[in-house]
């Protein structure tokens, strides 16, 4: 039952579609140029609290999300502005939501660590390491009640693996066959503390064994790669009602918050460089040219669209008024029954 | 009046309102196969199926995740505890999640399930099966805390708790499990959030929730042989807390005694007196005197343990006391 993946993106599934690939990396690029902007916004006082980039690691959420139905579900931890923007909420919703306005997301009621929208089945955004993977293997066990042929895709970093919480959510998924696709972002560093010094096996994917659950492991850099283990995943899911483990071998580019330097006194420097020649956005669109599915200009205008979004969401976060004070006190609870 | 169990009215209502709404669906440890550990699931796995009634690996933190994940979807989960004492592994599902998804959200996923199961100290089970947490749970914002003293508002407050759409920690108490009690066969809700007078006395009142209800009774009925006369305010839910029902008592009575199962520090009856010196401070003709749990974990021994707990002679030494009497 266990494999381990093996995928050199040069003849991945779907490869010849130009169109696809442009979308791909239409959606890589705008996680990055969107990121990019909240560190400045952060830098200049209009973001606040904690707030943790997944610069790097794009080709996960794209990847992943692209072969999602709209009825399907999403839930992640609070490294979550990419699978948001990758699942289809706007850059503006999101951006207010990190500014504290009332256009936001969740109307400044979450911040940057939870990014909801149920229009999109999209879960958030937890802030408790491990905490929403119950949660998951909750959604996952509501689809079977129902015999509905949704999945439920959980994203979580390597170190949550380590919880409880994932050992009794993924023992049950095994336990009841559950669609669910767990997927492990294993980007070596459950903040500044590495795998090696965190978990005793190394290969991630291979505790799946102790819950009878299928289980890959994926290059996380090559979006061909994540959409073939995660195709194969999802259908397993749909059809079969079967769980999976899949480990996404990546890599953060930047500090797991925004008060963590770049390279940090965790990880070496070289290690980081090492990584950066692996960039997804860079490694898609090296194939695209070599493709001549995309030119430099076709690239720069894509760059220029893109950026100009993320400029109107900052502008529409900067005009978005301040919640008003008596949101205080509503959606504590609801007022009605059933 | 038909006259059943405190076990057979949770047990009425559960089978009444998984009949009624077919998203109502029982997990957890022994709920299924075993037919509960306190037998309050029995008969539910033979009439409703494996789908709806659910066992589970001992995984506490596992479940009420489980719980509050298909509750955001739509379902209608109630999770039943062993006992209250594991759902301490679960706080981050009742706390981070349930409590506070609707808030973090924006409004966007309500959570409506049941957390339940025996609270508080039974017989003997010592330090770690003998905890009541009413007090713990009330902190939170996000969630109500319903505990049902009585099989009448065992089965009214679980109906209602399974028909809300909030989260809700709902605590019963082993010893309660064989009190009988009237309750009709027509189907009855009681609402959340509205204390009950217990029984009428003008002379003190008593302040009290879920299994402390019967320890109240029992020393009115002994004061009454002395003449003395108790308003008994039962709860019933400790979030919300009824605040008028405690005014109009005191402000009848003058005299207020807290009687609680847990330890005595930021206690149910702390924040009972805060609401009484705050609203009836000149209606006082003494001080607000607390009865509960001695400040210790609870020990084994029976004369240790009989020493620890609130009991009658407690209450009724509290009651004389405001009453300025021996």
């Amino acid at each position: 039952m266990a494999k381990q993946k093996k995928v050199d993106g040069k003849q991945p599934a779907g490869s010849g579609d130009a169109e696809l690939h442009k979308s791909l990396l239409h959606s890589m690029l705008l996680q990055r140029r969107f990121e990019e902007r909240v560190a400045e916004a952060y830098a200049l006082g209009k973001i606040g609290g904690f707030c943790h980039l997944y610069i790097g690691q794009e080709a996960v959420s794209t990847g992943s999300l692209s072969l999602l139905r709209p009825d399907d579900y999403v839930i992640t931890t609070y490294r979550d502005h990419g699978q948001a923007l990758a699942r289809g909420m706007t850059p503006r919703s999101i951006m207010a939501e990190l500014f504290g306005r009332v256009d936001g997301c969740v109307h400044g009621k979450g911040g940057s660590m939870h990014l909801f929208d149920r229009n999109l089945n999209f879960m958030g955004g937890h802030g408790i390491v491990g905490g929403h993977v119950p949660i998951a293997t909750g959604v996952g066990f509501a689809i079977k009640y129902r015999g509905g042929d949704q999945v439920m895709i959980c994203f979580m970093g390597e170190s949550v693996v380590n919880t409880g919480a994932f050992h009794e959510a993924l023992n049950m998924a095994g336990l009841w066959k559950l669609p669910v696709v767990y997927v492990i972002e294993n980007n070596r560093y459950g903040m500044g503390t590495s795998l090696e010094r965190a978990s005793a096996i190394h290969d991630i994917y291979e505790r799946g064994a102790a819950y009878n659950m299928n289980r890959a492991q994926c290059d996380g850099q090559d979006v061909f790669a994540v959409r073939e283990a995660m195709a194969e995943a999802i259908e397993r899911a749909r059809t079969e009602q079967r769980p999976t483990l899949l480990e996404v071998r990546t890599y953060r580019f930047m500090g797991h918050s925004m008060s963590d330097a770049v390279s940090g006194t965790y990880r070496p420097k070289a290690e980081l460089e090492e990584w950066q020649k692996r960039d997804p956005i860079v490694l898609l669109r090296t194939f695209m040219h070599e493709r001549g599915e995309i030119d430099d200009a076709g690239v720069q205008a894509m760059d220029d669209e893109v950026k100009a979004v993320v400029q109107d969401s900052w502008d529409f976060a900067d005009a978005s008024p301040e919640p008003p004070l008596e949101a205080l006190y509503e959606d504590v609870l609801v007022e009605s029954t059933t | 009046m038909p006259i059943i169990t405190y076990r057979d009215a949770l047990n009425q209502a559960l089978r009444e309102e998984m009949q009624r709404d077919d998203r109502v669906f029982i997990m957890g440890e022994e709920v299924a196969v075993y037919q509960g550990a306190y037998k309050v699931s029995k008969g539910l796995l033979q009439e409703f199926g494996e789908m709806r009634v659910v066992d589970t690996p001992i995984t506490e933190l596992g479940f009420a995740g489980v719980g509050v994940g298909a509750a955001m979807v739509g379902l209608r989960p109630v999770i039943e505890f062993m006992t209250w004492n594991f759902a301490v592994l679960a706080l981050d599902q009742v706390l981070n999640a349930a409590a506070k998804m609707l808030y973090m959200t924006g409004g966007q996923y309500n959570v409506p399930m049941v957390f339940r199961g025996p609270n508080g100290a039974a017989l003997q089970l010592s330090a770690q099966h003998s905890q009541a947490f009413e007090s713990w749970l009330a902190h939170i914002p996000g969630i109500k805390v319903v505990t049902p003293g009585t099989p009448y508002d065992a089965k009214g407050l679980l109906k209602s708790a399974i028909r809300d759409d909030n989260p809700i920690c709902f605590l019963e108490g082993e010893m309660l499990y064989n009190n009988k009690g009237e309750v009709p066969e027509e189907e009855y809700l009681i609402p959340i959030g509205v204390a009950d007078l217990k029984r009428e006395g003008d002379h003190a009142t008593i302040v009290t929730n879920g299994k402390m209800v019967l320890v109240a009774m029992k020393a009115a009925d002994e004061l009454a042989k002395e003449g003395i006369n108790i308003d008994v305010v039962d709860l019933r839910t400790v979030r919300p807390m009824d605040v008028e029902a405690i005014k109009a008592s005191v402000m009848k009575t003058n005299r207020c005694v807290v009687l609680e199962e847990g330890w005595e520090l930021c206690g149910i009856g702390a924040q009972v007196v805060d609401y009484v010196q705050r609203d009836c401070f000149d209606y006082l003709d003494a001080p607000v005197i607390r009865v509960h749990q001695a400040d210790v974990p609870m020990p084994y021994a029976k004369n240790l343990e009989r020493h620890a707990k609130p009991d009658v002679p407690k209450t009724i030494a509290a009651v004389k006391k405001v009453m300025y009497i021996d």
